[in-house]
């Protein structure tokens, strides 16, 4: 049964990507990914529930379902579905200025597969082959309305994500040659292996070689300060490849930094490893705050606020124990949901607008009362306010780092968030309250299929911020259980 | 290990490959025009790949000839090609504005091998390894690393930042081949397609940059900011 949904949910996108480019038409490549977003979505939910009974292994020990990599996977397909949704909609303005849809479908649904299946990697190297993988596809979808400046955000995305994850290739080469010492000059480099070999490992080898995957795997995650490619890439993509990018491809490369972290645990240098990380995070917290606070782009401040809260989640995973595993991945799922919501919002205010100016944008709340409203919850949301589920995670993380002693990151934390949430709710204040200009010409109707996925965002976003549900802090425990098995 | 257990001889031809490696490297760093760069690179892969086939022969690793086979043909032969034709396409020959003289780019450069060095031999301490061409290996890698990092600093030309990718992969092929000729084969396959995709996507995206952007030089990439 798992190998199966397994199956379906690798094989969905893929086949939708094949198909695409088969076709070749402008009106089937929409429902074709709609069709595999859905598939994946109910697989992706099965196979987090299946996870729960322990590790399954296919072909060979290459693939691997375990819960970290089933609870990434769900996020991605989450976010696949909603954004899915909403580029039906979206997709069809461009299209309108003269874009190939087929295209664009076949790319993204690829960009889904290779995220997809970088959760499902058991191999560390094949691992990193599927996270260079979502690169190489995704920086068309960055490019892809080839104006000179989304090219410019996919040229620097390439360049600088690619001289990136050639430090975690170094890293992950340097994590074989550690295991070699005690495994033997060849064997499989399973993340299992790696973990049953750590105890034995020379500590300042696996010091290096962590570092360089962190900073490697924190180039694609957009930890600061290997950020700098994220602002542009996410500002200059369509929107429902922003989403793409902020709320499923950087959970997708974090799972890389958690499986590593997890061997440095058991290798015994766990400490140094998480300062380091937590370290990355309060420094992603502090440049997204700083960038918040004087923005002009809409997007731009969707992606600072995705350097944010990657952030977070390294605290989260920096932090450790239950509350620190728990809070970073409910942080996940949250930021998931809550950042394809802004990124559908400012995709739309953008495309009625024709702008990406703050500045220029005004009186949203008249102009649009009901998806306007949709937008400021998210806003409000995104920024940690309660009722939200972020408000939360994030409580949760806090919690975290007062009790395993990283009392000077969690106030750091604290304040960096207040600034954050003035920051960015201080743009909507303008966006929303302040008086609108007089010309009103060159509006363009948002379409019901680009605002439906913001309800089908922030209904559940509201939920998990009223209500941790029971099934899912247990499923949270056995994943932090599962990264402390060899390591107490 | 192997590299930990040779016999002097072949300890030095590994030694002298390794260096030519290092010494093309800074070849690469110390030229201006495109096409010298181009040929520096090819040649590393040919050097890099008669490296697999030398460990293959006296490590007793035989599916390491498919690796120098396909490493000559796919780094050594078709790469090259592949980015001679965007330099033909694109019409550019040399870098034009340079941040670093390559005077000052190779003093550099020799400053990284130092640092590499010191970095290996720590290793090379705590390991027990010290005396043997580990040391070496592992501060070629190192080095070939910084060099690729320090071209993309200092270069501006899309072909430039291809190529300085480029190296840093190379930089840890050959790493890889002497620290862990064990590796499965498998993976160094995969990783050698992938190097062909991602060229190929470069190949591309500069056409692109080229058609739309009117510009291959990051310098004119100043569109986005803050």
């Amino acid at each position: 049964m798992t190998g199966v949904l397994l199956l379906a949910m690798l094989i969905a996108p893929a086949a939708a990507a094949v198909a695409c480019l088969l076709l070749r038409t402008q009106s089937k490549p929409e429902i074709l990914n709609l069709i595999a977003s859905i598939v994946v979505f109910i697989a992706a939910v099965l196979l987090t529930v299946l996870s729960a009974g322990g590790p399954s292994r296919y072909w060979d020990d290459y693939l691997v379902l375990d819960m970290p990599g089933a609870w990434v996977a769900l996020c991605t397909a989450i976010v696949y579905l909603l954004a899915s949704i909403y580029a039906v909609g979206y997709m069809r303005l461009v299209v309108e200025e003269g874009q190939s849809l087929w295209s664009f479908y076949a790319l993204f649904s690829g960009f889904a597969f290779t995220i997809l299946l970088s959760t499902v990697m058991n191999n560390a190297a094949l691992y990193w082959i599927a996270i260079e993988l979502t690169t190489l596809v995704s920086t068309f979808l960055v490019g892809f309305e080839r104006a000179p400046e989304s090219l410019e955000a996919a040229w620097k995305y390439i360049v600088i994500v690619s001289a990136g994850i050639s430090l975690a290739l170094l890293g992950t080469v340097l994590f074989y040659w550690s295991g070699s010492f005690v495994l033997g000059p060849v064997y499989d480099m399973t993340w299992n292996n790696l973990e049953v070999a750590a105890a034995k490992m020379n500590r300042s080898l696996v010091e290096l070689a962590y570092l360089l995957v962190l900073v490697g795997y924190g180039t694609k995650v957009g930890l600061a300060p290997m950020h700098t490619w994220l602002p542009d890439a996410h500002s200059e993509s369509p929107a429902p490849v922003s989403a793409m990018l902020s709320g499923a491809l950087l959970n997708g490369a974090m799972l890389g930094i958690v499986r590593y972290l997890a061997i440095c645990d058991a290798t015994g240098i766990g400490p140094l490893a998480r300062t380091v990380l937590v370290a990355m995070g309060i420094l992603s917290l502090l440049v997204g705050a700083l960038f918040i606070v004087r923005q002009d782009g809409i997007k731009r401040l969707m992606a600072y606020s995705s350097v944010e809260h990657m952030g977070v989640v390294a605290l989260g995973f920096g932090f450790g124990g239950l509350l620190g595993v728990a809070g970073a991945l409910y942080h996940m799922l949250n930021h998931s949901l809550n950042k394809s919501l802004m990124f559908f919002g400012a995709g739309n205010v953008m495309r009625s607008f024709g702008t990406k100016d703050i500045r220029e944008i005004r009186g949203v709340w008249k102009r649009f009362p009901v998806q306007g409203g949709l937008w400021l919850a998210g806003a409000a949301a995104i920024t940690g306010a309660p009722p939200f589920g972020l408000f939360l995670s994030e409580l949760v993380i806090l919690r975290a780092g007062l009790e395993r002693a990283f009392d000077w990151a969690v106030y750091a934390m604290v304040a960096l968030l207040m600034i954050i949430f003035v920051g960015f709710l201080n743009h909507f204040r303008e966006m929303y309250f302040d008086p609108a200009p007089s010309s009103e010409t060159g509006l363009v109707s948002i379409s019901r299929w680009c605002v439906a996925p913001m309800w089908l965002a922030l209904a559940p976003l509201l939920l998990f911020g009223v209500w941790w549900p029971g099934a899912l802090w247990e499923h949270f425990t056995a994943i932090a259980h599962l990264l402390a098995i060899v390591h107490p | 290990m192997l590299v930990a257990h040779l016999d002097p001889l072949i300890s030095s031809i590994f030694s002298l490959m390794a260096i030519v490696s290092l010494l093309l490297a800074f070849v690469m760093l110390g030229s201006r025009w495109l096409n010298n760069y181009l040929y520096a690179f090819g040649a590393e892969s040919w050097v890099i790949a008669a490296l697999s086939a030398v460990i293959a022969f006296y490590g007793g690793y035989p599916e390491l000839y498919y690796i120098a086979i396909l490493t000559a043909l796919f780094r050594g032969l078709l790469l090259p090609y592949l980015i001679w034709k965007m330099i033909r396409r694109l019409d550019v020959t040399l870098e034009i504005h340079e941040i670093l003289q390559p005077s000052s780019a190779l003093v550099i450069g020799a400053f990284s091998v130092i640092f590499s060095l010191v970095v290996s031999y720590r290793f090379g301490q705590s390991l027990g390894l010290v005396g043997t061409v580990t040391v070496l290996a592992f501060t070629v890698m190192l080095s070939i690393k910084l060099i690729g990092f320090l071209m993309l600093a200092v270069r501006h030309e899309a072909i430039s930042h291809i190529l300085g990718l480029l190296l840093l992969e190379n930089g840890m092929f050959l790493g890889a081949q002497m620290l862990i000729p064990g590796m499965p084969v498998l993976i160094e396959i995969v990783i050698l397609f992938d190097l062909l995709i991602v060229v190929a996507c470069f190949g591309v995206l500069v056409q692109f940059l080229a058609s739309h952007a009117g510009s291959t030089s990051s310098l004119e990439l100043k569109r986005l900011v803050g």
